[in-house]
């Protein structure tokens, strides 16, 4: 649907109370409407038009609130931003989760960081702010909170604990976390049960927050930049380049052919790795030594290929707006393209052998399955909904960097099983090591970098991260500093998917669970 | 299943020879700067740096690189006019500030010889961004096979010797952080893993984030990087056991009377 299709189906619907206009940051619609119509319109996007829901932004203007809820869908349609303003002093605005789901955890993040009430939301507090450390009323995002070095006065509550909910005879709660099994990362689970079977399961995310939208506030771009490529280190190079492109298009500045060739073929071979590291976590899970084993060693030798290739294991230092801060050689890239075949090449008979381990599959098939229409309403992204049969990928919808030139498939399963989940790692990883071939093919001479003003203004960035579509929202002030960096990752849709997939089953297949839907807590706790 | 038999044999040994020889495979280590004289372009270098690693030393026209800092940003290489000269090996763990529980069978910041071979490491994720974790994670992979050098890692902090933490210490984890410390039996040994470990990196001191763990537990072992890579940490871990002698946190190394005669 192009905008003045948009515009008008709109008119009909809801007359004058809608504004629709090409918006001002980049390619996209601008909807704007009363606070009162926001459910309806949310509902008729995302529930009529299928329209994927990519994330909410809120900004404190110095006068009122504007929120932002970003839909996309595919190409040919133009991504809608829904926007909605009202005074400072006014602090309730209607919840749209109820048929938005997957705005749940964004509405409760509103409401921790800048404390807005979003009435109907089932839901609100102890989130990302935990209860039994800081007290209420701390509204860190606000502008009026100081980012001073010591934390504010807090009288934590030693007596807190996780509200039980499933409440039968025989019911326990288990809590995982957040210091547990060797090397996982800090995160919490309650998991209630009656005996076998998960029957709740609730994460308690955000023990690593790090508070990286506050604190790149007021830096200059280029520092904010650091910040975007170190607060998920396995997609390190996604989220920077979701940060570039904002800066792109804020300054109106395109990168040289060359830069954006070598953006495809340094990210792919990012997500080559990383989906060899989920296949290594998966195998893990299940005990299956050698496998592991083996998928460990083709992580390490892509490892070394990054840090051979470009001078850093996870491709830190690369990107700067307008293109890349140092150029690859030719020869260079030939050999990492060879070697990442070879490395597909024992991925595949990595993969035929998992085929025929029956023991590893009986722990695979039909375990922590996710049905489409479970994915759907909650915004599942990535690889894990692509397993459930919910085709998103914004390098197809939302084109960047020129993949619209380059031939990929987006594999896609039906089964919303760990299986599944497998064999679209697998599928992704073919497809990146021949995007990275393509993208070393069309490698041609010329500068790798155009110099990118710093303007003032506001842009959406995006990019198909390892984990599914990360966005990010980047506003420069008039100063050229930061003024607002919102980051919508990829972990922070699945992990609020997470319980879709455990819940109703037994409990030994959780940490199989859990490694199938491959999530980051650095990338979700920011 | 005897096809994954065949193939962990057809594989042959992957290990790396280090410590008994140096590796020598491209890509293993991402480097640091080095100090030194660096003659007129020590202004524009220590602007260049966005964390103050690098700052003027006391002799003319030379540099003092703070290995803590240093979160590999390259911009004191790629775009300088006079690029910083790179270390290329991974050889970085130094001592942290002494501890002051020395317990009887362990020397200072070492943990005794009678563990040298034997050591149990409970690794905690302060607020790490994946990279370090994944790192020490490697350390369990047939390239770096630490099981080989007798470094097991264990899940509870009552089996635990070595405290290894990565992340500039959140305000949530503070307290987890703690209470795995003080679960952990003596003799105990604490190593900070990362420029975050080390000094907040990019992240910390804010109001969510502490300037590493030092604030919170003595540290014995420090590891620079950003993040070391696994043989780096594999340095640490032996200089906590007394079985490599560490390095110096600064590039070049402080001349201090103190430093000389230990």
């Amino acid at each position: 649907m192009n905008l003045s299709d948009l515009s008008q189906q709109m008119a009909q619907r809801w007359h004058d109370q809608v504004r629709v206009r090409t918006e001002p940051h980049g390619p996209c619609g601008e909807v704007e409407c009363p606070a009162g119509l926001l459910p309806e319109i949310a509902r008729w996007l995302f529930a009529e038009l299928d329209y994927s829901f990519a994330g909410l932004i809120v900004e404190e203007d110095p006068a009122q609130w504007v929120l932002r809820y970003e839909f996309h869908r595919a190409r040919e349609d133009v991504p809608v931003q829904v926007v909605v303003r009202r005074a400072l002093a006014e602090r309730t605005f209607p919840s749209i989760s109820d048929c938005v789901h997957a705005a749940d955890w964004h509405e409760r993040e509103a409401e921790d960081m800048f404390g807005l009430i979003f009435e109907g939301h089932p839901r609100l507090g102890d989130f990302i702010l935990h209860d039994d450390v800081w007290q209420e009323g701390v509204e860190p995002m606000r502008h009026k909170f100081q980012t001073s070095l010591a934390p504010p006065e807090r009288r934590p509550n030693p007596h807190w604990s996780l509200r039980r909910i499933v409440q039968t005879p025989g019911a326990f709660a288990m809590p995982i976390g957040p210091v547990f099994s060797g090397l996982a990362e800090s995160v919490h689970f309650q998991l209630e049960t009656v005996g076998e079977d998960v029957i709740r399961c609730i994460p308690r995310l955000f023990y690593k927050y790090r508070g990286i939208e506050k604190i790149a506030e007021g830096r200059a771009p280029q520092d904010a930049l650091l910040l975007a490529e170190r607060f998920c280190a396995t997609s390190a190079f996604a989220h920077a380049l979701a940060f570039c492109q904002a800066m792109e298009t804020i300054g109106g500045v395109e990168p040289p052919g060359r830069a954006k060739t070598l953006r495809v073929f340094l990210a792919e071979l990012e997500r080559l790795r990383h989906h060899v590291a989920a296949i290594e976590g998966i195998c893990e899970s299940t005990a299956l030594a050698v496998a592991a084993s083996q998928m460990a060693l083709l992580q390490e030798e892509l490892l070394r290929l990054s840090g051979a290739l470009t001078g850093h294991r996870y491709l830190f230092g690369l990107l700067t707006p307008g293109g890349l801060k140092c150029d690859l050689e030719d020869d260079a890239c030939q050999r990492a393209i060879a070697a990442a075949q070879d490395i597909l090449r024992r991925l595949r008979q990595l993969e035929k052998m998992l085929q025929f381990s029956s023991s590893f599959l009986d722990r695979l098939e039909e375990v922590g399955v996710v049905g489409a229409k479970d994915a759907r309403t909650h915004g599942l992204v990535g690889p894990v909904a692509r397993a459930s049969g919910v085709v998103r990928d914004v390098r197809k919808a939302l084109p960047y960097c020129g993949y619209e030139a380059f031939n990929f498939d987006v594999p896609i399963e039906h089964e919303g099983d760990g299986y599944a989940r497998l064999r679209i790692l697998f599928a992704e990883a073919a497809q990146s090591a021949s995007l990275m071939q393509q993208a070393g093919a069309a490698l041609r001479p010329g500068p790798i970098h155009t110099p990118c003003p710093s303007r003032p203004g506001a842009a959406l960035g995006w990019v198909e991260a390892p984990r599914g579509a990360a966005f990010c929202w980047l506003r420069i002030s008039e100063a050229g500093q930061v003024a607002r960096y919102r980051l919508m990752p990829p972990s922070f849709a699945n992990w609020h998917g997470l319980h879709l997939a455990t819940e109703n089953f037994a409990f030994q297949d959780f940490p199989i669970i859990l490694a199938t839907f491959d999530l980051s807590v650095a990338e979700n706790d920011r | 299943m005897s096809q994954w038999v065949c193939r962990g044999i057809k594989t042959r040994i992957k290990t790396t020879h280090y410590p008994a020889q140096a590796e020598t495979a491209p890509g293993v280590s991402p480097g640091l700067p080095l100090g030194g004289a660096y003659a007129a372009a020590v202004a524009s270098l220590v602007n260049l740096c966005p964390t103050k690693a690098i700052s003027p030393g006391l002799v003319k026209d030379s540099l003092i690189v703070d290995y803590r800092r240093c979160i590999h940003c390259f911009r004191c290489v790629r775009g300088a006019t006079t690029p910083m000269r790179w270390d290329q090996g991974w050889q970085w763990a130094a001592d942290g500030q002494k501890c002051d529980s020395v317990a009887p069978g362990s020397e200072g910041n070492r943990l005794g010889r009678v563990f040298a071979h034997s050591v149990h490491i409970i690794v905690v994720d302060a607020g790490d961004c994946g990279a370090c974790l994944n790192e020490v994670k490697q350390l369990n992979n047939p390239y770096y096979n630490m099981h080989r050098l007798g470094f097991f890692l264990t899940p509870t902090p009552r089996h635990a010797d070595i405290l290894l933490v990565v992340g500039p210490v959140t305000e949530h984890m503070r307290l987890p952080l703690l209470k795995t410390y003080e679960a952990m039996p003596t003799p105990k040994r604490v190593i900070a893993v990362g420029a975050c470990a080390l000094s907040g990196g990019v992240f910390g001191p804010s109001f969510v984030s502490g300037a590493g763990v030092a604030q919170t537990l003595p540290v014995d072992v420090q590891v620079p990087g950003h993040p070391p890579p696994p043989l780096a940490i594999l340095h640490g871990l032996l200089v906590a056991v007394g079985r490599q002698t560490p390095a110096s946190i600064t590039s070049p190394a402080p001349i201090l009377p103190e430093a000389t005669t230990r």
